[in-house]
């Protein structure tokens, strides 16, 4: 007696790339199995990592008797979000000085780039994001999703595994004036390719001779080389030339938070006033898609950041991380040299970040998944994040055969 | 650091290099958006130096003191959470042990449709992230189809369908006159809408107005939506704040379900576990068979994928530990009894203060009105009166929030209402 479905027709949709690669992961039975999927960090025994400075903040929040769950207002946790500006932005940056960056709280860095993006669509006048080529496989989807449309710019070049950075420019010279840029700010994720601070300048220059719009997306500030400043340096001098951006921030990785979804999105305005008028329309897209964002992770955020010893703490643990990913790059480097695996390796030690872009293609990706049980997206990129000193001989082994086997 | 001063010295040459379009900014043109009529409440409420002041207005509940409240069964799960739990990604379609309790205490313990898993459900931002979900759902799917809306409504809902692009229309739901259900012109509005549309439900407690069909009336209603092929989506934020009782308060959904509906439905924990904050809730659409349910819980994780990419597993943890515990589960029944009981008891005493100072209109509507919200039928300048005269803040349609009554200022509240009714 039941009625038919409105819904009755619809098509199983297919898995994500990247999430999906861990649902298989899940799946195999194998002990030797290996995921190096998605961007989590992983300990050297392969565990995931909760940081000592977050069950300290943790217990600080639990203990205090004194904190409620009401709603935050619809801009998120007022302390987190000025802490984050300042941690993206750098302490004395004039723009906060002048009080013309608004800082919402958003669900972590896909969340911060769907709001800026459905802001961008109501605000702006030219509806056209250029992503590089290639990106991390959810962003089209959100600009898409979002009301903008999306076009591509040359990035990463295949046959040297580094920037296409002649490439970039022509592509960048060629968009039409006011259209939106995403850049990551460091660690680009899929490739670890990133520019250096005179290309970082030229891509200034030029980006603010054509009126482009940048939006940042920064999901690895203190990872890429374990200084927060260092890896904020593009940001700031687009900051400090006193133009207009976005800048999406995720705490996912280099707080270790990833599920509780905590980032926020700043949006640095020519003046307080419009500052504050874009704030009250950031309200508009937020309120009719969750309200407000949720207060746990924010609250753990605001806890490190406010208190100079716990910064200082999580600063050590942060480089930690990072150190420990650049030395599984150096070990992966060393076993392939050694083992004479044919091709040129050296990408692995220059790409900076979570991610190594190996330049395997789907096909022996596909084989080291069948053969070897090693999970990773089919674009060849890794995680070095899930690499540890027990594992790399395993992964050298597949690769070695993959090339040889497979060419 | 030599970076730095050779960024600097760039930097200054910019004029040279840079064209004027980039001088002035982007967002001249952008208007200051007004405030939402709610969130905003609160905002003044807050704003407002007077020791007198009371805030009737967001739907947050409070003590008998008018503090806010975490729950007993809440403190104990975060102890046990703290320290113990990773922060890892959940899926898309969030804490697969938290949906399950869900749906449970929704269609039921031993509901079919759980064994035969024919429910897609995923877990979502609260109940505007659910609402929010099936609306863009709705749209992809059904793209020509309307929401049907009550008249009244809580305000967001209006903001969800219309980000999400799907024709809105509105049904009579309340009664100014009788302060009550407008019955009959809902029931014309369900069978004159085009077949097939979609209804929003609140389940119970109704957003702004207190006023629930009785059962009598959801059997028809169930009858007459069914008999036009509309689709009946239940927006239930207040399970357990009603009557006290979350299976009491499941009813109309059971009603429902037993009539064969492929219902959709929101479901919020912000109220009746107190995780405001925390925003978790669930969104699921109850299919013909397993098969649809993946297909389309896998639609509804493609829609959240761009938006949050996965939910935050912190309040949803709460939910699964006390959710699957007798005993905090126990402890959580017990502690929505009493708020439910508390804001029954302020009701009455709102109406009999009322009575007591010898208003002439009839407070009757207090009492029959259920859940955290009573419509009043105070005017837009009525309100205006008590928050100007007497600070108190409400929202301007005459809704009060009876969880921000207490036994201290309810004599107040009764007075100052009386006092911009008398001569009505």
């Amino acid at each position: 007696m039941d009625s038919e479905s409105v819904f009755g027709k619809i098509v199983r949709a297919p898995e994500d790339p990247i999430l999906g690669v861990t649902v298989a992961y899940n799946k195999d039975t194998s002990p030797v199995k290996l995921n190096l999927g998605v961007g989590a960090y992983r300990t050297e025994e392969g565990k995931p990592l909760v940081l000592n400075v977050v069950r300290k903040a943790e217990q600080l929040l639990v203990n205090d008797q004194s904190r409620v769950k009401e709603y935050l207002p619809i801009v998120g946790l007022v302390d987190f979000n000025k802490l984050s500006a300042k941690l993206i932005l750098g302490a004395d940056s004039p723009a906060i000085k002048d009080n013309r960056v608004t800082t919402v709280q958003c669900l972590s860095g896909t969340g911060s780039l769907r709001v800026g993006a459905e802001f961008l669509a109501r605000h702006y006048h030219q509806l056209t994001i250029y992503i590089p080529q290639p990106t991390w496989g959810n962003h089209p989807k959100v600009f898409t999703l979002a009301g903008l449309s999306v076009k591509t710019y040359r990035y990463y070049d295949p046959a040297t595994r580094g920037l296409n950075f002649q490439g970039l420019l022509e592509d960048l010279r060629a968009a039409p004036s006011g259209a939106i840029v995403l850049l990551h700010a460091c660690a680009h994720n899929p490739t670890g390719v990133d520019p250096t601070l005179e290309q970082w300048e030229q891509i200034r220059q030029l980006m603010r001779s054509k009126g482009l719009l940048p939006f940042f997306d920064s999901a690895y500030q203190g990872f890429a080389s374990g200084s927060l400043d260092a890896d904020a340096q593009s940001v700031r001098m687009f900051v400090a030339d006193g133009g207009e951006c976005l800048v999406a921030q995720s705490y996912a990785k280099n707080m270790g938070l990833y599920g509780e979804r905590v980032g926020a999105l700043s949006i640095v305005c020519k003046t307080e006033d419009v500052a504050s008028r874009v704030e009250s329309q950031l309200k508009l897209v937020i309120r009719p898609m969750y309200s407000s964002p949720p207060i746990h992770g924010a609250s753990i955020v605001a806890t490190i950041l406010k208190d100079s010893t716990m910064y200082k703490e999580w600063t050590l643990e942060l480089k930690a991380m990072a150190d420990r990913i650049i030395s599984m790059r150096q070990q992966l480097f060393d076993a392939l040299s050694a083992r004479g695996t044919p091709g040129d390796w050296s990408h692995i030690i220059k790409q900076i970040g979570m991610f190594t872009f190996t330049g395997l293609n789907s096909e022996q990706v596909a084989f080291m998944t069948k053969e070897y049980h090693i999970y990773m997206t089919s674009d060849g990129r890794i995680s070095m994040a899930g690499l540890s000193s027990k594992t790399v001989p395993h992964l050298t082994d597949a690769i070695h055969a993959a090339v040889t086997r497979m060419g | 650091m030599a970076m730095r001063s050779l960024i600097s010295e760039r930097v200054s040459c910019r004029s040279s290099v840079l064209g004027a379009r980039w001088m002035s900014s982007w967002w001249r043109n952008v208007e200051p958006a007004p405030k939402d009529p709610i969130l905003g409440v609160t905002e003044a409420f807050l704003a407002d130096p007077s020791p007198d002041k009371v805030n009737v207005g967001v739907g947050a509940y409070r003590d008998d003191n008018g503090k806010p409240v975490v729950l007993e069964c809440v403190r104990e799960a975060e102890r046990r959470i703290a320290g113990t739990a990773n922060m890892e990604y959940l899926p898309m379609g969030g804490s697969v042990k938290m949906v399950e309790e869900t749906l449970k205490l929704a269609y039921g313990d031993n509901s079919e449709f759980i064994k035969d898993k024919r429910i897609a459900a995923v877990q979502s931002l609260s109940g505007t992230g659910a609402c929010r979900l099936f609306a863009d759902f709705q749209k992809r799917f059904h793209p020509d189809s309307q929401i049907y809306i009550p008249v009244p409504t809580w305000s967001n809902h209006h903001n969800i369908w219309r980000d999400a692009h799907v024709t809105q229309r509105t049904f009579h739901y309340y009664h100014p006159g009788t302060k009550g259900l407008d019955f009959a012109a809902l029931m014309d509005d369900i069978k004159n809408a085009p077949n097939g549309s979609f209804f929003l439900l609140h389940a119970c407690a109704h957003n702004p107005t207190g006023v629930d069909p009785s059962e009598e009336q959801w059997k028809e209603i169930s009858y007459q939506i069914k008999a036009k092929g509309h689709f009946p989506f239940f927006d239930m934020a207040y399970q357990g704040f009603a009557s006290g009782d979350p299976e009491r308060d499941a009813k109309a959904i059971r009603i429902f379900l037993k009539d064969g509906h492929l219902l959709g439905l929101a479901q919020s924990y912000a109220k009746n576990m107190g995780l405001y904050g925390q925003r978790v809730g669930c969104l699921s659409v109850l299919c013909e068979d397993e098969k649809q349910a993946v297909a389309v819980k896998s639609q509804l994780q493609q829609l959240a994928r761009p938006m949050y990419s996965n939910p935050p597993v912190h309040g949803a943890l709460i939910v699964s530990t006390i959710l699957g515990d007798a005993e905090l589960k126990k402890l959580w029944l017990k502690e929505v009894q009493g708020m439910a009981d508390r804001i029954i008891g302020m009701r009455t005493a709102l109406r009999e203060n009322l009575e007591e100072l010898g208003s002439p209109l009839s407070w009757k509507h207090i009492t029959n009105q259920i859940g955290m919200f009573c419509y009043s039928g105070l005017t837009p300048e009525q309100v205006d009166r008590l928050t100007n005269e007497y600070h108190i803040y409400m929202t301007r349609n005459g809704r009060i929030s009876m969880a921000g009554v207490t036994t201290g200022n309810v004599g107040y509240l009764a007075n100052a209402v009386h006092e911009v009714t008398k001569s009505t």
